[in-house]
């Protein structure tokens, strides 16, 4: 995919904010920013980049993703 | 329609508890304390003549027009500077009285040209007027004395003519520039018989006048005189509507003949202007009629093809088949639609309605993504609501104003100018921005702290605020404890009170002094009324929506919200971008900022339109780019935004639409985001419709149609059609249905409706039965969430970051007399005053480059280069360079980056590292900008020159 990266840093920013909550916390916090406002595309995305090492991501962020689920899109 | 007359007054109305009976010529009147007996007189139907007053200026009592006879008093004190007394009897016509107006006019008479019949106020002239009702009938003293009737005419602004000639040195236009415009920009230079009116010894476009237009609205005769009224003559008739520029919203008379608008007048029951306006509201609607305004419909298969003139029919067929046929192949999530912050309330819900109920999915979004975008999500998360907490009236009960990263005088003008009256009259100033902005020090303000900051740092400033509150313990305890989420607040009192927060740790990371920091931090806490009004500096950066949460902390932690003079105050940009939020612009929520996920509503929505819609939130606008790059989005519907223009990383931009297979513009010139479609659709301007504009006070104010739609339909009807043609019927006949169907399904609205709207003149949401007459002040009782919630906003730096190669930070904004991407301005006399975009760069920045004032300059950036030519300034801090973006060619979004908020996506236009040197030529990027707009902008069988 063209914008890893993007998707990376993206994550990483939302990751870095919610750094400073108590962990679980935390994690919810990015995981719930995901689910609100990350299209299911996006999410799906950044749920098999997690499923193939997630490589640069936050720990938190990488946490957060293991707590979504992926939502097909409507056709 | 007839012409709005508004009656004057004569003076000022007073705000007293106390109030006193007049008799005025032996009728009753019951007023304010500290009226003045004009005021008064006309409250009793009784109009005493006058010249030198009129009710938006304070009295001055220079003409001698306006004696009266009050009984017990002995002689004939001047109404507008005699305040009214408990039981005063006013006679306002006696012989006597009559004879000394008379003689009072012949004076002015006896030195005015006589050429009434063809002067161009003939009919809407004060003096014309008095001379008729003082029966003046002979002028004794003849017209071959000494006179001013040779004086030269100054004809050097664009909009407007100085006759001094027809001058009668009554200082209404002195005192306008001062009291209502606060520019101070006119005088009355001499003594006596030479005392003349002067814009400080130079023409008016080289005086320091902004162009407001307050003198010429002031002026009792032809002396000046909007221009369009001398070509055109007086008005017949007027509508009231709404300012289609910037988010203060200002109220205007659109004045015709026929169908041609001849001026715009503010309008006095304004409630956002209170009869002001700027140079662009007042003057620069040329653009409604230029010739580049496309005026029919056009397709292109390729967009290398020229464009071919189609009926409306077939331009909706065809884009309606297309986005069939794109959903058909790649999904039916493989298209959306961008709303616009310039279309009207109405419309902007009808294509938000458009993508989810007749596309089928929630990929729509709208420009504030790109400006305002944080202020909703760091307002909802603390406050409860995504809007400001005042109206602009509470800046008169402001003692301390705190403003960051806006530019008001520019950006705001109206609401500058009322912020500038009250710090005129004491309130003190706290200013936060990388530059010297003007309203740092303007005659008679002076702010009492300017905090410089490297752009980038606003979070680190306010955590440095909020730490001297919370350590020198000046938090108002009770109204935190009352009101806010007490275990939130403790863990962020905790955070800022960290040392590593403290002024001095921070002094190396943001560049402002330490001790400054604390004064600005205490003055803020403990000056009384304190209200901070932000614009783009905060929003759009890397931690956009952490600022503004920042801002929120620290408004709460002082008790600065939920009463008149506080408050957390977003100054808005476009005149509908809080209405395009409002509307459910955004991927993930419907109107009134409810979560497409809401079960509830979402089944209310569903019944309303009568059809089944996606429960999770569509692409943004950037990530509809990136969808086009990976094939798996394929069209889009934009109306009213050029988003080639406006948004960053233009190169990113232009190869997402162009791996679009079709895209449908709406607007009313070929932009440059139209290079890039297939289908043009001519939209209408804010004058060729009807429906509503929401400020950035919450204020909803009417928008009325003044001409027909010059291409034959408003926008709201493209929308229908283009929906009808996809196969989703939305039937209304007016805008006051898609209004009445808002307020249905939108419980912050549930009270509005287009009878409403006229007999109130506006509404602020909320309006419902709580507040059945609209909600001027946020959060009186609570915050709307409930509990205000403190977050921890840790300051986190930008990546986006300087070193060797680019060493100075770029930032941008905007400029008084242009507007946005400059699409209506420049197409107005406005260029005289901004012809091009320039580079600000400090004088030691520029010395060290070999850079002088006007040298043509590469700026570079790791994304792209631009040239523009350099303005070399003190405003700007060493370190850093400044421009606009009003020119398409400054190609300013060539180099700025990706890099955004991390919780809207806002770009962070505000922060770029580059390097800047002296060049001999325009930047590729620019050269090919020209090649490209040539071959992307030809009309099949046209001659016309579109662009
Ligand atoms: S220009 Fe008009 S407003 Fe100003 S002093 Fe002359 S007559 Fe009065
Ligand atoms: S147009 Fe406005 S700024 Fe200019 S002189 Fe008149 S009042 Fe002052
Ligand atoms: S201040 Fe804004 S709304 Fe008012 S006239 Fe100027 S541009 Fe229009
Ligand atoms: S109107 Fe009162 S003195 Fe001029």
């Amino acid at each position: 995919m063209a914008h890893a990266d993007t998707m990376v840093h993206k994550a990483n920013q939302i990751a870095l904010f919610f750094a400073t909550f108590p962990h679980d916390e935390a994690v919810e916090g990015v995981a719930n920013h995901l689910r609100m406002f990350w299209a299911p595309r996006m999410r799906r995305e950044i749920i098999s980049y997690v499923e193939n090492g997630g490589a640069g991501l936050h720990e938190l962020a990488d946490e957060a993703v293991r707590r979504l689920v992926p939502v097909p899109d409507a056709h | 329609m007839t012409l709005i007359h508004e009656p004057d007054l004569g003076t000022p109305a007073r705000q007293s508890e106390v109030l006193v009976t007049v008799e005025v010529d032996g009728k009753m009147v019951m007023v304010p304390a500290g009226t003045s007996v004009m005021r008064a007189a006309a409250l009793a139907g009784v109009g005493v003549p006058k010249l030198c007053a009129t009710d938006n200026l304070e009295p001055f009592g220079s003409c001698r027009l306006c004696l009266v006879e009050i009984e017990g008093r002995r002689g004939t004190p001047a109404s507008c500077t005699t305040p009214v007394e408990d039981h005063m009897r006013v006679t306002t016509q006696t012989p006597q009285l009559a004879g000394l107006r008379r003689g009072v006019m012949e004076l002015y008479i006896s030195d005015h040209p006589l050429d009434c019949l063809t002067c161009a106020a003939n009919g809407d002239c004060e003096l014309q007027d008095m001379a008729g009702a003082v029966g003046l009938r002979e002028v004794r003293y003849g017209y071959e004395g000494a006179n001013h009737l040779d004086a030269l005419k100054d004809e050097t602004n664009p909009y407007f003519t100085f006759d001094a000639a027809k001058c009668i040195v009554c200082s209404r236009c002195v005192r306008a520039c001062e009291e209502v415009q606060g520019t101070f920009a006119l005088t009355i230079a001499g003594r006596g018989f030479d005392s003349k009116v002067s814009a400080g010894g130079h023409s008016f476009v080289d005086s320091e006048c902004v162009s407001c237009g307050a003198c010429v609205q002031a002026c009792p005769t032809a002396t000046l005189t909007e221009k369009s009224i001398i070509d055109a003559g007086q008005p017949d008739h007027s509508v009231v509507t709404t300012c289609g520029y910037c988010g203060v919203g200002c109220s205007f008379k659109a004045e015709m003949k026929g169908n041609e608008v001849v001026r715009m007048m503010p309008f006095k029951d304004g409630k956002a202007n209170h009869g002001h306006s700027c140079v662009k509201g007042r003057f620069a609607w040329g653009y409604a009629t230029h010739r580049d305004r496309v005026l029919s419909p056009m397709i292109r298969s390729k967009i290398t093809d020229p464009w071919r003139e189609v009926s409306w029919d077939e331009a909706i067929s065809y884009a309606a088949s297309e986005f069939k046929r794109i959903q058909a192949k790649y999904g039916q999530d493989a298209v959306g639609g961008i709303t616009s912050s310039r279309c009207t309330n109405e419309e902007t819900f009808l294509v938000q309605k458009l993508v989810r109920a007749g596309f089928g999915n929630n990929n729509v979004d709208t420009c504030a993504r790109v400006c305002h975008s944080p202020t909703g999500y760091g307002l909802k998360t603390t406050l409860g609501t995504s809007a400001g907490t005042q109206d602009f009236d509470s800046v008169e009960a402001a003692d301390v104003i705190v403003v960051i990263g806006a530019n008001p005088t520019d950006a705001h003008p109206v609401f500058a100018s009322q912020m500038k009256r009250r710090l005129r009259a004491g309130a003190k100033l706290i200013v936060v921005d990388p530059r010297r902005i003007d309203l740092i020090k303007l005659p008679h303000v002076e702010a009492d702290y300017h905090l410089p900051l490297r752009p980038s740092t606003n979070v680190a400033v306010i955590n440095a605020m909020a730490h001297v509150v919370v350590t020198e313990d000046l938090v108002d305890h009770a109204y935190v404890q009352e009101r806010c989420d007490p275990a939130a607040f403790a863990r962020w009192a905790a955070f800022v009170a960290e040392e590593r927060n403290s002024p001095e740790a921070l002094e190396a990371t943001t560049g402002v002094s330490a001790a400054d920091l604390r004064g600005a931090a205490r003055l803020y806490a403990t000056g009384g009324n304190a209200a901070i009004y932000y614009g783009l500096g905060v929003t759009e950066h890397s931690q956009g929506s952490t600022m503004v949460m920042g801002i929120a902390n620290l408004a709460m932690a002082t008790g600065n919200i939920g009463r008149p003079g506080v408050g957390v105050n977003p100054l808005r940009g476009q005149n509908n971008v809080q209405g395009s939020c409002d509307m459910g612009s955004f991927p993930h929520e419907f109107s009134g900022y409810r979560h497409v996920s809401d079960e509830g509503v979402r089944t209310m929505f569903e019944d309303a339109w009568n059809v089944g819609l996606q429960s999770e939130p569509g692409l943004r606008i950037p990530n509809m780019f990136d969808a086009a790059l990976d094939g798996t989005f394929k069209g889009l519907y934009i109306q009213g935004e050029d988003i080639v223009q406006s948004d960053p990383n233009t190169k990113h931009v232009t190869a997402g639409l162009g791996a679009m297979e079709c895209i449908i513009v709406q607007d009313l010139f070929l932009t440059e985001t139209a290079s890039y479609a297939h289908v043009f659709l001519p939209g209408s301007s804010f004058l060729e419709k009807d429906g509503t504009f929401t400020n950035a006070e919450r204020r909803i104010s009417r928008v009325r149609k003044a001409v027909p739609p010059k291409a034959g339909l408003a926008d709201w009807e493209i929308t229908i059609a283009l929906s009808k043609a996809l196969g989703y019927d939305m039937a209304y006949s007016h805008p006051s249905e898609i209004m009445d169907e808002i307020a249905r399904l939108t419980p912050t609205f549930a009270g509005v409706s287009y009878d409403r709207l006229e007999e109130l003149g506006s509404i602020q949401w909320p309006c419902n039965e709580g507040a059945p007459n609209g909600t001027p002040i946020m959060h009186e009782a609570g915050f709307v969430r409930g509990q205000g919630l403190f977050m921890v906003t840790e300051y986190v730096p930008t990546e986006e970051r300087t070193n060797d190669r680019f060493p100075l930070l770029l930032t941008t904004g905007r400029i008084l007399s242009q507007y946005n991407v400059g699409a209506q301005t420049r197409r107005t006399a406005n260029v005289v005053w901004h012809d091009e975009d320039r580079l600000e760069i400090h004088p030691w920045d520029a010395e060290n480059r070999g850079i002088n004032d006007g040298d043509l300059v590469t700026i570079t950036s790791r994304i792209g280069e631009t040239a523009l030519r350099a303005l070399i300034s003190e405003r700007m801090q060493p370190g850093v360079v400044y421009t606009t973006f009003h020119h398409p060619d400054s190609g300013a979004n060539v180099v700025t980056t990706e890099f955004a908020d991390w919780a809207t996506d806002c770009p962070e236009y505000k922060v770029t590292a580059v390097q800047v040197n002296r060049t001999g030529q325009r930047s590729e990027w620019q050269l090919d900008y020209l090649a490209l707009r040539e071959a992307t902008t030809q009309v099949a069988g046209s001659s016309t020159d579109t662009r």
